[in-house]
Order: structure tokens, then C-alpha cells, then sequence
């Protein structure tokens, strides 16, 4: 890649080999599978940076249980969390790819929203709290998106105990076999 | 003009056309007309016939006007993704088939490549083809269906039985291969189930001759008709920049004129030696959505031409026994082979520890799937990237501003499938 020869900032001329630029921020993972690790006071800061290098599209944002790996397989200088949330970005003029992960930790979980760059992110945040319960500050509507509202709990950690659970129904049919 | 806008993303991010209303709240006030401003929350769904299963919209409405709406969705949610952590890698493409059930092949395809991607293995060419022969079919399937269900939406009735006859057809065939209309489970790591069977080729041709003149039917039927295009054109407008700010892929996406097709950007299976077009649209509008797909099934058409031509001879899967068993002959002779067989099917194979996501091009955009192994049998999270759930976020910033009849045509031009948006 050639650049202009004015000066460039230091961060954005150190293009680690697979053209993306190193955030100082540890990576793992290649080509496709590029992942970052930002801290979660940095994320924002991140997806913010990539957007302006071309990363406008936000394809997916997940979260993860780890429940029980806390020593798995992470760059080093992250600390491993119980959750993580994944998020997969795009740039559609350089054919790029670029994951993001971050490390939250048991108790109460939480990060900025990304729904002021990125609004597509609302619903696949709404589901990311509902099934984990991550909490993402400034959200503009953060309720259960796929679970009733009233349900308790957040079925898709580790810890959700299945098969012995009665429906929840907010209005049981009367008379009904219970 | 620019594809993305920080502009675009804080007026989309304003929500001026989401409504902020949860169900509770829309249960007291539906169906009354608010005395001062005249508006009124109206309930759409989930039992309507024209929300593709059940899709339920709030709509905010100004006489027959549409000020705001809010999708909401969750009805046919069966944990699918809770499911996936009890499943080992070989039952896991009998659970991802049920999500989008209209292209099914499609969500076994992303989930396989994306095991393969962990497994680190390379599948033989007869069976990248086959995959790639398969999932255009099924295209062509998903897509007949598409025209079947939006031309009864928009009141032509008659293309619904055209599109569906023409789309059994194809269901025909596959039955043939996988020996199910649905739900195939047919391409699965490592591979397909089985070989295509003997007389394929004229299962393909018999489809490839008559499908083209049913074609022009629907054009003469729907493309060149004024109603039609009264109906669609100018209709549920949409913008490049807007489309990406909301995630929105496939053919709502190249709408708006961006060629954004991962077949020929990220190409994955052999798209890379087929010649095909991506089509796109200039105005992103409902017609815009239609006619893409309407001749994206002429494009598939010309892939699996070619598919006819070159299909290679060779494995239809993998012959890397971690992952495929030893064939039945062995199992008569050989203790070990037994042995193998058996704990390929009851215990499953190990994946390597990892991360891994694997997109692909379905009928409705971008596909992907994202696996957490750690290194057992069973993924410890598998996520399927449904473009249906996020595509669904553009409806709202269509139909504001439009009227209420055309709120069916533009849900119908999105083309959800609320197994996969549910999941």
C-alpha cells in the first residue's frame, strides 16, 4: 500500500500483514478470521477508528459464555472474562474483515451501544441482552427482543438450567391442567 | 456518492421512524384515536396473512398514513442457538436446516464451512460443486417462492400457485438427491450426505428447459403490467448509505445500486471459476427488490449451467477420517472400523479450539455463521448471523411516510422468513 508522503500518524502507517491497521491493541488470528481485543473502555474508541478506515458496516454483534474457560486460548495482555461480545465489521470498498472482541466480566457485564455508528446494531444488541444480559449503555430501546417481556433470566449463558422450567405465560388458561 | 455517512447513521440512530412502544403499552392504547394529534397505534400481525408467518408490526397512523412502526418479533423463537450447544458438529446441520426454511441448504452450507474452517480441512471438488450446483437450485427455489408470495400480496393471486408450481419442481429434484423437499441436511462437514444419483443431469436439464418460459410469463404477468408497477414503483424507498448504516445485505442492499454479492466479492466454494452478473438496482424501491430477484433466478440458472458442464468427477466428501466414517465394507471386516463408526455417530469428532465465521450469499443476504469451539464434540456457542433479522430493521424507515396498503407490498419486498429471524 502507498501513501501520500506527508506525514501520517504513527498508528495508522503500522499496517500489520493482513492490510489492517494495528490500534495497539493485541490480535489474533488471520486473514478472515482477523480478530482485535480491545479493552471495554476502548471499544468504542476502536469501532469508531475502523469506521473511519472503512469498516462502515456492522454485520453482526453476538454475545458469548465462557463459562468455565477461563484460561482459553486469548493474545496475550487480555484478560479473560466470562463474557465476551463479538462483533463483526465490513468494509465494502476493501473487501475487509474484521472482528472485535471484548472481554466482560461476571458481574454486571456492560459497554457503550454502538447504535449511534451503526443503528442496524439495535436489534442484535436487544438480543445480546436478552440472552445474555449485557447491559449496552445508551441504547435507545434495550427490552427482550425474541423473549416475552416478562421472562426471567437470560437463557443463552451456561448457567440457565434447562428442561425444567414450566412455560411462561402471562395469562395461563383458565381451568387448564396445571 | 459516498456508501456510508456518519450523517445517515445519527438521523437512522434518531429513530424518527421506530416507534418506542412496548407491547404492554400498545395493548392499552390500540385501536384508539388519540384526540389530540388524530393518530392511532394499530396492531398488524401476527396473524396476517401477509406478514410471511408471524411477524407482528405496531404502526403508528395518521388516517391511512404511516408515521412510525416497530417490528416485533419472537413469536416462533425455539431457542434454536441453546439447541446447537447440545448437538455434536455431525447433528448440528439437522438443526441449522430448520432455521430458514425456504433455503435451507444455505444455513447447512454456512454452518459446514464454518466447522471446516476450525477442522482446517479441505473438502474434495466434486462435492464444492455439488454444495455450489445445490445452493443455486435453491436459490431459484427461495426466489420462485419470493414472486409466488409477493405477487399474492400485492392481490396478483394467480402468480402464487405459478410461483409454487414452478418452485415443487425444484423441491422435486432435490428429494431426488437428499430425499427431502425440506430441511435436507444434506450438505454437512466434511462434505454432502451422497453422491447426486444416477440421471441427475436430466433432473437439471428438465428444470433449466422450462423454467425460462415460465419466466417471460411472470414478466408478462407482473413486470411490464401498470398495476404492478403502480403498486411497487417509488414504493418503501431506500438509500445505499441507509442500507449499510442498518446492516441490511442482499437484494435489499443492491437496490440501492451497491453490487455487493459475497459470490463474487469474498468468493467461497468455486464461484471464483463461473461466470455470473450480480444484479442491482438504481432505486432502491420495492420494484428495485423484485426485478433483482426475479433475474437473480436467471443468473443462477446460467451457474448451474455451467455446473452441468464442469461437474468433476471424484469424493463426494472428504476422505479424512476424523471426520467421515470408514465405508460399510470396512465394517464387516475390521473391529476398528466398528469401533470408528460408532464413535463418529455417538460421540461425535473433536474440533480444534477456536473461532470461526463463515458467511455466505443466501436468498436473503449475508449468511453467516459464527463458531466458539473448545475443542469437544459440541460447539460451546454457535451463532447463525440471520439476514432476515437484520434486514428487518430497514421495514420501519420504508414505511414511514407511505400509506398502509403499500406497508404489505414493502414487508412482502424484504422478503423475512421468520424462522430465521426468530430462530
Amino acid at each position: 500500500m502507498t501513501e501520500e508522503p506527508q506525514v501520517v500518524p504513527d498508528e495508522v502507517a503500522a499496517e500489520s500483514s493482513s492490510g489492517v491497521p494495528d490500534h495497539g491493541v493485541p490480535s489474533s488470528g488471520e486473514g478472515r478470521q482477523l480478530a482485535l481485543h480491545p479493552t471495554a473502555e476502548g471499544y468504542l474508541d476502536l469501532i469508531e477508528r475502523l469506521y473511519d478506515e472503512g469498516y462502515v458496516m456492522c454485520v453482526d454483534l453476538l454475545g458469548v459464555d465462557y463459562l468455565g474457560h477461563p484460561d482459553r486460548k486469548l493474545p496475550e495482555g487480555v484478560a479473560a472474562g466470562r463474557f465476551e461480545v463479538v462483533v463483526n465489521l465490513l468494509d465494502l470498498e476493501g473487501h475487509r474483515r474484521v472482528r472485535v472482541r471484548v472481554q466482560l466480566p461476571e458481574n454486571d457485564p456492560r459497554l457503550p451501544t454502538l447504535t449511534g455508528l451503526h443503528p442496524g446494531t439495535e436489534a442484535m444488541e436487544r438480543e445480546t441482552y436478552d440472552m445474555f444480559g449485557v447491559v449496552f449503555e445508551g441504547h435507545p430501546d434495550l427490552t427482550r427482543i425474541l423473549l416475552p417481556e416478562d421472562w426471567e433470566g437470560h437463557p443463552l449463558r451456561k448457567d440457565f438450567s434447562l428442561g425444567r422450567i414450566p412455560v411462561q405465560f402471562k395469562n395461563p388458561v383458565q381451568g387448564g391442567d396445571r | 456518492m459516498s456508501i456510508a455517512s456518519r450523517e445517515v447513521s445519527a438521523r437512522l440512530a434518531a429513530g424518527e421512524s421506530v416507534l418506542r412502544m412496548s407491547e404492554a403499552e400498545a395493548e392499552v392504547v390500540e385501536g384508539v384515536i388519540d384526540p389530540e394529534d388524530e393518530t392511532m397505534i394499530m396492531n398488524m400481525g401476527p396473524q396476517h396473512p401477509s406478514t410471511h408467518g408471524v411477524l407482528r408490526i405496531l404502526l403508528e397512523l395518521n388516517g391511512e398514513n404511516v408515521l412510525r412502526s416497530k417490528p416485533i418479533i419472537g413469536y416462533l423463537h425455539t431457542g434454536m442457538e441453546k439447541t446447537a450447544e447440545s448437538l455434536t458438529y455431525v447433528q448440528g446441520a439437522t438443526n441449522v436446516t430448520r432455521m430458514d426454511y425456504a433455503s435451507p441448504l444455505f444455513n447447512e452450507l454456512a454452518f459446514s464451512l464454518a466447522v471446516e474452517e476450525l477442522l482446517g480441512i479441505e473438502i474434495p471438488e466434486r462435492a464444492t460443486w455439488i454444495r455450489m450446483m445445490m445452493t443455486e437450485l435453491n436459490r431459484m427455489a427461495s426466489h420462485l417462492l419470493f414472486l409466488a408470495s409477493n405477487g399474492m400480496d400485492l392481490g396478483a393471486v394467480g402468480m402464487m400457485l405459478y410461483g409454487w408450481k414452478e418452485r415443487e419442481e425444484i423441491l422435486r429434484f432435490f428429494e431426488t438427491v437428499t430425499g427431502l423437499r425440506m430441511n435436507h441436511n444434506y450438505i454437512r462437514p466434511g462434505g454432502v450426505a451422497a453422491d447426486l444419483p444416477d440421471g441427475w443431469e436430466d433432473g437439471v436439464a428438465r428444470i433449466l428447459v422450462a423454467l425460462p418460459k415460465r419466466l417471460e410469463e411472470f414478466d408478462t404477468l407482473m413486470t411490464g403490467q401498470p398495476i404492478w408497477r403502480d403498486r411497487t414503483q417509488g414504493v418503501g424507498l431506500i438509500t445505499t448509505p441507509e442500507a449499510v448504516a442498518l446492516g441490511a445485505t442482499g437484494p435489499i442492499l443492491r437496490s440501492t445500486g451497491a453490487a455487493w454479492d459475497l459470490r463474487r466479492d469474498e468468493p467461497y466454494l468455486a464461484y471464483d471459476q463461473v461466470d455470473f452478473d450480480v444484479v442491482v438496482g438504481t432505486y432502491g424501491d420495492t420494484f428495485d427488490r423484485y426485478a433483482i430477484r426475479l433475474n437473480e433466478i436467471r443468473e443462477s440458472m446460467r451457474i448451474v449451467e455451467q455446473c452441468l458442464e464442469l461437474m468433476p468427477s471424484g469424493d463426494y466428501r472428504t476422505q479424512d477420517p476424523k471426520v467421515t466414517p470408514p465405508p460399510r465394507a470396512r465394517i464387516d471386516e475390521s473391529m476398528e472400523a466398528l469401533i470408528h463408526h460408532f464413535k463418529i455417530f455417538t460421540e461425535g469428532f473433536h474440533v480444534p479450539e477456536g473461532e470461526a465465521y463463515a458467511a455466505v450469499e443466501s436468498p436473503r443476504g449475508e449468511l453467516g455463521c459464527y463458531i466458539v469451539s473448545d475443542g469437544s464434540p459440541k460447539p460451546l456457542r454457535m451463532h447463525i448471523r440471520a439476514p432476515s433479522f437484520v434486514n428487518l430493521q430497514t421495514v420501519p424507515h420504508m414505511l414511514t411516510g407511505g400509506m398502509i396498503a403499500d406497508a404489505v407490498a414493502i414487508i412482502s419486498s424484504v422478503d423475512p422468513i421468520m424462522g430465521e429471524v426468530d430462530r
